[in-house]
């Protein structure tokens, strides 16, 4: 395998720095949907259904759902720690944005490049808000080796 | 972002730590959105929940000093008095509602707890600059009252309240207030369950953007809880704060006036079809339920007689619960003109200050219950109670047979 690191440009919503595997959502997310114990979403038919958000570098279309929720799924997942390592969001909407403010959930926006075509599930993401740095490091077969069907 | 110097002697927290949270909130948000400037609020209404995370952030500025310019009008959590009675909940979570209470009396809120502000106890006019959070007020407050809200959450519009401003910038604009996206209506709307069906599937097409809704025939003119519906749903199974209805909502005196120029090719038709459809998709199957719950958005002394009127002096069927949240208000008419007895004696209990998502419903986990409110239902599954969707009518039908065929 060969690693190969580009880095992009962001802009900082919360201040703070975070590092993990890329998770991407191309729909909008209600935290409030996921299970705090562990992360998971829950929400029925949600692309991400049945997968963990904890500790990952969250690539997000944008949030969705009652005001009230989306506030409260943030808390408490930062409560028992599995929250998103850092969340890259496509579209900031205000409740999304409010929600992280409140536990200081790391959080950028505008990206230089669109983050679905930059990012993909695995590649290694690190996210340095205060600086407004995003760099992903992608994972590939190297030149000649078959890939295993 | 401009800040004044009072506003940055706030921020440096001159004030205290609260006004300095609720300060770096603004800013944050008015950052994000390329705010110029704060603008006065007259209004606000906080969607308190009396869940931790909520509790949590307005104990946070309660305690560091904060209390509120704009005094703001809340949401319900449940009521402690009278359900405490009823249901079995933890001390903790008995704790979790009385600490909710009190650190909203602490930072002076209106403690309305009633989710339906625009209806009743706290009424913008059109072209008031505001802070309303709640998904099912804030196009309501927008759409039908021509008032202007961004899409706030219950942190960012009580960090409004304290501070009595709010940063300069989206539906605050006019720019951003005009429609996006036009949906053709050919489907025919009776009652507000329609609306309501409409709102969930525009809501999933939607995204953010501003829909203008077209309707072929309009058969008559929608209630206003028929509206309060439709943005209820628009704005939960999408993030949309902000509608139009030609030849209806006052920002939309024609379909050209909604889009501020030509309006475009209609991006989706909505068909009776659509409509049943959608509450397939979203509803659980029939079957034996133990609850019928209503009210979410809360009922309206309306609803409430809509209610008695359809249940024909029938008896609710032993084994079901037939619970109808609604407003203080509502609920004292309710009381004065003698429709709470009456629907009492049938098994039908009206009860206010009262969310659907909140512990002292989890009696009824585990069972099939039936609702007329698609939100109710998206949130609910968290809990462990699936819910059959449908209208009024057959809500009531259900709870009488004990069943939903």
């Amino acid at each position: 395998m060969v690693e190969e690191t580009k880095s992009y440009r962001c802009r900082c919503i919360v201040k703070g720095s975070g590092s993990g595997e890329a998770l991407v959502s191309r729909e909008p997310m209600c935290f409030y949907l996921c299970d705090p114990l562990t992360g998971t979403v829950i929400e029925k038919n949600h692309p991400l259904q049945g997968r963990s958000l904890a500790g990952k570098v969250l690539v997000l279309q944008s949030g969705k759902g009652s005001s009230v929720v989306q506030v409260d799924g943030f808390y408490q997942l930062w409560v028992k720690g599995n929250l998103p390592a850092a969340i890259i969001v496509a579209e900031a909407e205000p409740v999304l944005v409010s929600s992280a403010v409140v536990v200081d959930a790391v959080m950028v926006d505008r990206l230089e490049v669109n983050p679905f075509e930059a990012i993909e599930d695995g590649d290694w993401v690190e996210v340095d808000s205060t600086e407004e740095i995003v760099k992903v490091t992608k994972r590939r077969p190297e030149p000649g080796m078959r890939v295993r069907p | 972002m401009f800040l004044s110097d009072e506003e940055k002697r706030m921020l440096d927290g001159e004030m205290g730590q609260g006004v300095r949270k609720a300060m770096e909130l603004l800013v944050a948000l008015g950052k994000t959105f390329d705010a110029e400037r704060l603008i006065p609020i007259t209004r606000a209404h906080v969607a308190l929940s009396g869940q931790e995370g909520d509790t949590y952030w307005c104990g946070l500025l309660a305690d560091g000093g904060a209390r509120c310019k704009v005094p703001p009008t809340t949401n319900p959590a449940w009521d402690v008095t009278n359900l405490s009675k009823r249901f079995e909940v933890t001390d903790s979570e008995l704790d979790l509602a009385l600490r909710t209470i009190e650190v909203y009396r602490k930072i002076g809120a209106q403690l309305t707890f009633c989710c339906t502000p625009g209806l009743s106890t706290n009424v913008p006019a059109f072209g008031e600059h505001v802070a309303f959070s709640e998904s099912s007020a804030t196009p309501y407050v927008n759409a039908v009252l021509g008032a202007r809200s961004n899409r706030e959450s219950s942190v960012s519009a009580l960090a409004a309240a304290v501070v009595g401003k709010t940063p300069l910038y989206g539906l605050h604009l006019d720019e951003n207030r005009r429609g996006q996206f036009l949906v053709e209506v050919e489907a025919t709307l009776e009652e507000p369950y329609d609306w309501g069906l409409l709102g969930w599937l525009v809501g999933r097409f939607s995204g953010r953007r501003v829909p203008v809704f077209n309707f072929r025939t309009l058969a008559r003119r929608p209630s206003p809880e028929a509206l309060l519906y439709l943005g209820a749903e628009l704005n939960t199974s999408g993030a949309v704060p902000m509608y139009h209805i030609a030849g209806l909502t006052p920002e939309a005196p024609t379909l050209q006036a909604a889009f501020g120029s030509s309006p475009p090719e209609a991006e989706l038709v909505v068909t009776e079809e659509d409509l049943r459809n959608q509450e397939e998709a979203i509803s659980e199957q029939g079957g034996p339920i133990n609850l019928v719950m209503l009210g979410c958005p809360h009922y309206s002394y309306g609803q409430i007689r809509e209610i008695e009127r359809l249940m024909e002096g029938r008896r609710v069927r032993e084994g079901v619960a037939f619970w109808v949240l609604t407003s203080f208000e509502a609920l004292e008419l309710a009381m004065r003109s003698g429709e709470k007895e009456r629907l009492a004696a049938l098994g039908v209990d009206l009860v206010a200050d009262t969310c659907i998502d909140e512990p002292c419903w989890k009696s009824f986990e585990g069972g099939l219950g039936v609702t007329d409110s698609p939100k109710c239902a998206y949130y609910r599954e968290r809990r462990g109670q699936p819910f059959v969707i449908r209208s009024l009518e057959k809500c009531i039908e259900a709870a009488i047979l004990g069943e939903v065929r």
